[in-house]
């Protein structure tokens, strides 16, 4: 059983490698784009189709079976959560801070021009 | 697997009855090796540690009043005479996904009882990973020398760095540990030591699912910390 699955042709390697390579490029481009919302949900989208890409071909985790494929994948779903809880608390504190000592007064430098 | 062989001898069924099967039939769960069972769920576990550090980091990121330093200035690198974004951190990127590439190939020559294939792309592997350690040492020196420490930094809110170091250097300490994991096992590989043990080469499939953890877990660094 456990070699079922362990050798597959070398062919989807090489296509999810370059698709990798691909994505990166698309992610790193994201860089040069203006700060918005669909710069956010692109960065989203190929970090998303990236990690997908490496858990189920290079991890192989497409070719085991539903047992272990959701006690690996479902508990990670809590994350969430807590991502949610976080930011909703983030929000808040930052709006006491700006409630009870008032804007950021801070002096930045510029990176690289010194 | 011999594990199998105890089993009532029924066909394994697919999909959701597959999955009431392997909970309640008296056997063992998982259809794997135990190695790999336990790799998978240190990493589960791995995955809690890193999700926590990347949440900490959203938490400080919207709750300060301070600008946040933009790193697409901050680790931008001069080059043919103008400042590229991101630069290095790009190359970082591309070398982690080559090597996750060599990897991969290593596990399929494994399976392939090819010592000296695997071995060598093991190798391989395992200087991409060492080159990549190299550039973060860079990036950090850069950083540290223009002022960045994890109490405060010169662009603006105090988090960034602290957030900085803690996150990338949390990840080059499994690249690191993850070059050492290879080697030894690439070396253990090559005189011949897995050629007559129960698990054959499975071990390499193993060490495999380390190495592109590591590179999943840069794919959200680079996206969150880098790019956001």
């Amino acid at each position: 059983m456990a070699e079922e699955g362990t050798q597959h042709p070398l062919k989807i390697y090489w296509i999810m490698w370059i698709a990798l390579f691909v994505l990166s490029s698309f992610s790193y481009a994201t860089d040069f784009m203006d700060h918005g919302a669909l710069r956010t949900s692109l960065i989203l989208l190929f970090m998303f189709v990236k990690a997908a890409g490496i858990v189920w071909i290079f991890m192989h985790m497409g070719w085991e079976r539903l047992a272990l494929k959701l006690a690996i994948l479902g508990p990670p779903v809590a994350i969430i959560v807590l991502i949610g809880l976080m930011s909703l608390e983030g929000y808040y504190v930052e709006d006491s801070r700006l409630d009870n000592y008032g804007e950021s007064t801070m002096e930045v430098e510029t990176p690289g021009h010194h | 697997m011999s594990e199998a062989v105890l089993d009532s001898g029924a066909a394994e069924a697919p999909g959701k009855q597959g999955l009431v099967d392997d909970w309640s039939r008296d056997k063992q769960v998982f259809g794997v090796p135990w190695g790999k069972a336990m790799m998978w769920i240190f990493l589960l576990s791995d995955t809690f540690i890193f999700s926590c550090f990347l949440v900490g980091y959203m938490m400080v990121r919207i709750s300060t009043t301070d600008p946040w330093p933009n790193p697409s200035e901050v680790f931008a690198l001069e080059a043919f005479g103008y400042p590229v974004p991101l630069l290095l951190i790009a190359i970082m990127t591309f070398i982690l996904i080559t090597s996750s590439g060599t990897m991969a190939l290593a596990v399929n020559m494994g399976y392939r009882r090819d010592r000296n294939k695997t071995f060598w792309l093991m190798v391989a592997t395992a200087l991409l990973g060492a080159s990549f350690v190299g550039m973060q040492a860079f990036e950090w020196s850069k950083l540290i020398s223009e002022g960045v420490r994890p109490w405060g930094n010169p662009f603006g809110a105090a988090q960034f760095g602290s957030s900085f170091f803690m996150i990338t250097g949390f990840h080059g300490l499994h690249v690191s540990a993850g070059v050492i994991y290879l080697l030894v096992i690439a070396f253990r590989v090559k005189r011949g030591f897995y050629e007559n043990r129960p698990g054959g080469y499975e071990i390499v499939e193993i060490t495999g699912l380390y190495w592109h953890f590591v590179d999943l877990v840069w794919v959200f660094i680079f996206a969150l910390f880098y790019l956001w």
